[in-house]
């Protein structure tokens, strides 16, 4: 049994004219200890659909959909048992850790609050714990770094005490939404590296949001893309890599900078921009920005169909069984 | 390439300090830029990589004059510009220009675009009259690829992609020779950064420009740049043809850069190259500035600073470890 299994998500956020549909159904499912990505250009639903796995919406709304973790179903549970789960046995990890930290308060005390809330410890226990948490994320003398404050940390340090606080309850899901974004490539390689180590020790599972293609290569086992709010493809990462059947994913490999294909000084583009997630197109919501269109994609929308080896695309280029 | 560069920097230094306040002292100076020579030719798109802290953005705007340097001496197409004051100044600057990361918070929200466009073209004198600035403002948004009907809207009404081509249209309205572009694709997703970097060239081929091209990504400065300076702590450490630093990279810093950038082969990488963080400014290490994280750091790496020498054919690195560099007294 998955640890957590997503079916037909739907979140939609108020808009001027119409509903913004950030994530429009879109179904996936994490096995125990597995590091699964959700990638995709701003705008596509990633981050709506982390924040809908921990019922954190606001002012959006969940309007359909199943989110099963750990056998039960998290969307229908009651609000003081969901804040036992977050935190708990549900860890997070965002982008901006400057702004997740409490700028007044030492950031031992940070650490230790969710111990403090979660587990009852002491003042004195969740002190302790605390510099044991920072010290497992690697953090150089954390005694000391325990009474600072988060001002006097660098920005890898402040992330590395945001993945402290993360796993400070023993969570086994952890999701990691754009974690080294804002980091230099030097700190990016060591906390993503640290992120690795700790899956490993602590058995985590963990669901890493992320636009940068290259973060998936070096740290996913498999890779859902999204586009508009839906998932386009779904493959184990290599396959992904190699054969990516998606126009979508094809276009998003060939413009990472480095994938090798400059011709005459030109990087590969994708030609068009993301539709407007409260107008979405009609058909293939890919299809006005697709070199491969044909007939159908304006028309229909591409079901999921089954990609060779153990994978999913929704595209009518593509030959294969619907998927079960 | 010709002779005389475009822009000549020797010796730039500039500090700052944090300011004091009623309770606290005035901070020590920290050197963000830090002697640092620097040429640049015309058509030539030279990259300027390093991680945030490492002086490139400062460097950028010394260049320009946006930032007065303490030391050091600035040419531009052979005008010493650090002499020059008011009008004079403020004419030449019509010929250099910025493109900055965040087109969003560089452009006036209550300023329709097109007047946001046109502006310089008044301040500079180059349009007569309003129905001849409307027209210059469509041609440039033609050709940064974006609808002359676009004018009358406001920024907020623009994608992150439209607003950068947005500035890169009000940095080539005047006709500028020279542009530094500062991280002008880092806050956009990948398809849309190949777009606008795509653009910059075709304009750099078009108008005969030069860019000053800041990144953090090496991958995109690779496949752009004709050059590349690295930058730590404020230096220069190393400088070649493009697809010579790539190919044998000389300084470890660059090396370590070059490793810890995410590939699109997936799998599973060695340990990062690099442990530790950036040097704290206010206070600085002595020696190489890198040598705390240096993975081939010797003694001598501690207490004398390596200076930047060249070891090949427009190639120089700032490395003890890197042949031709004797050190003068040992340690």
């Amino acid at each position: 049994m998955p640890l957590l299994e997503v079916s037909d998500l739907r979140v939609h956020y108020p808009g001027t004219e119409a509903p913004v549909r950030a994530v429009d159904g879109i179904s996936f499912s994490l096995q125990q200890g597995e590091t699964y990505a959700l990638v995709g250009e701003s705008g596509c639903g990633k981050t709506a659909t982390g924040l809908a796995l921990l019922r954190l919406v606001e002012p959006g709304r969940i309007v359909a959909g199943r989110v099963v973790f750990e056998g039960q179903d998290l969307l229908s549970l009651p609000e003081d048992k969901m804040r036992r789960l977050r935190g708990a046995r549900i860890g997070m990890v965002f982008q901006e850790a400057a702004a997740a930290l409490n700028p007044v308060m030492r950031i031992g005390v940070q650490v230790g609050e969710a111990l403090r809330i979660h587990r009852g410890m002491s003042r004195k226990e969740a002190h302790a714990e605390a510099v044991a948490l920072l010290q497992l994320v690697a953090l150089s003398d954390p005694e000391r770094q325990a009474r600072a404050y988060p001002h006097e940390l660098s920005g890898g340090m402040k992330q590395r005490v945001m993945l402290a606080i993360a796993l400070s309850c023993s969570p086994v899901l952890l999701i990691a939404d754009e974690p080294t974004t804002a980091l230099d490539v030097t700190i990016q390689a060591q906390i993503l590296s640290l992120l690795r180590e700790l899956r490993d020790k602590l058995s985590l599972t963990i669901l890493l949001i992320t636009h940068d293609l290259g973060v998936v290569a070096e740290n996913a086992d498999r890779v859902g893309v999204m586009y508009a709010g839906r998932m386009v493809e779904e493959a184990p990462v290599g396959q992904l890599f190699e054969r990516p059947e998606h126009p979508y994913t094809r276009g998003l490999l060939r413009a990472m900078p480095g994938s090798g294909s400059v011709e005459d000084g030109r990087l590969p583009t994708l030609p068009g921009v993301v539709p407007d997630p409260s107008d979405p197109p009609a058909g293939c919501r890919f299809h006005p920005r697709c070199s491969e269109r044909f007939e159908p994609c304006d028309r229909d929308e591409p079901e999921m169909l089954e990609r060779p080896g153990d994978g999913r695309v929704a595209c009518f280029l593509f030959h294969g069984e619907p998927v079960a | 390439m010709s002779a005389d560069p475009l822009v000549r920097a020797r010796g730039l230094r500039k500090s700052f300090r944090s300011r004091g306040g009623l309770f606290r002292k005035q901070g020590p100076a920290f050197h963000a830029v830090d002697g640092v020579d620097l040429d640049l030719h015309t058509s030539e798109i030279v990259g300027l990589v390093g991680e945030s802290g490492s002086g490139k953005s400062t460097l950028g705007r010394i260049l320009i004059r946006l930032i007065e340097p303490e030391a050091g001496s600035l040419h531009f197409n052979g005008t010493d510009l650090l002499a020059l004051e008011g009008a004079e100044l403020r004419r030449l600057r019509r010929e250099f220009q910025i493109v900055f990361q965040d087109p969003y918070g560089s452009l006036n929200p209550r300023m329709k675009i097109g007047d946001a466009i046109g502006e310089p073209l008044t301040i500079h004198k180059l349009v007569d009259g309003r129905p001849q600035r409307t027209e210059r403002v469509a041609e440039l948004l033609t050709q940064v690829g974006l609808d002359p009907a676009m004018a009358t809207r406001y920024p907020h009404e623009f994608s992150g992609g439209q607003r950068q081509r947005i500035g890169i249209a009000r940095a080539i309205a005047c006709g500028p020779k020279f542009i530094v572009a500062d991280e002008p694709v880092s806050a956009l997703d990948a398809p849309v950064q190949a777009q606008i970097v795509n653009l910059l060239v075709d304009l750099q081929e078009h108008l005969d420009l030069s860019y000053l091209f800041i990144a953090h990504d090496l991958q995109l400065v690779r496949q752009i740049c004709h050059r590349v300076a690295v930058m730590y702590f404020g230096r220069v450490v190393e400088q070649a043809p493009a697809a010579e630093l790539y190919s044998a990279p000389r300084h470890p810093y660059t090396r370590a850069l070059l490793a810890a950038t995410p590939t699109v082969r997936p799998g599973r990488p060695a340990a990062p190259a690099l442990s530790g963080e950036p040097p704290s400014q206010t206070a600085p290490p002595g020696g190489c500035a890198f040598h705390p994280r240096c993975p081939d750091a010797v003694a001598e790496c501690a207490h004398r600073e390596p200076a930047l020498l060249q070891i090949d054919e427009g190639h120089k690195v700032a490395c003890h470890l890197v042949a031709g560099q004797t050190p003068k007294d040992t340690a």
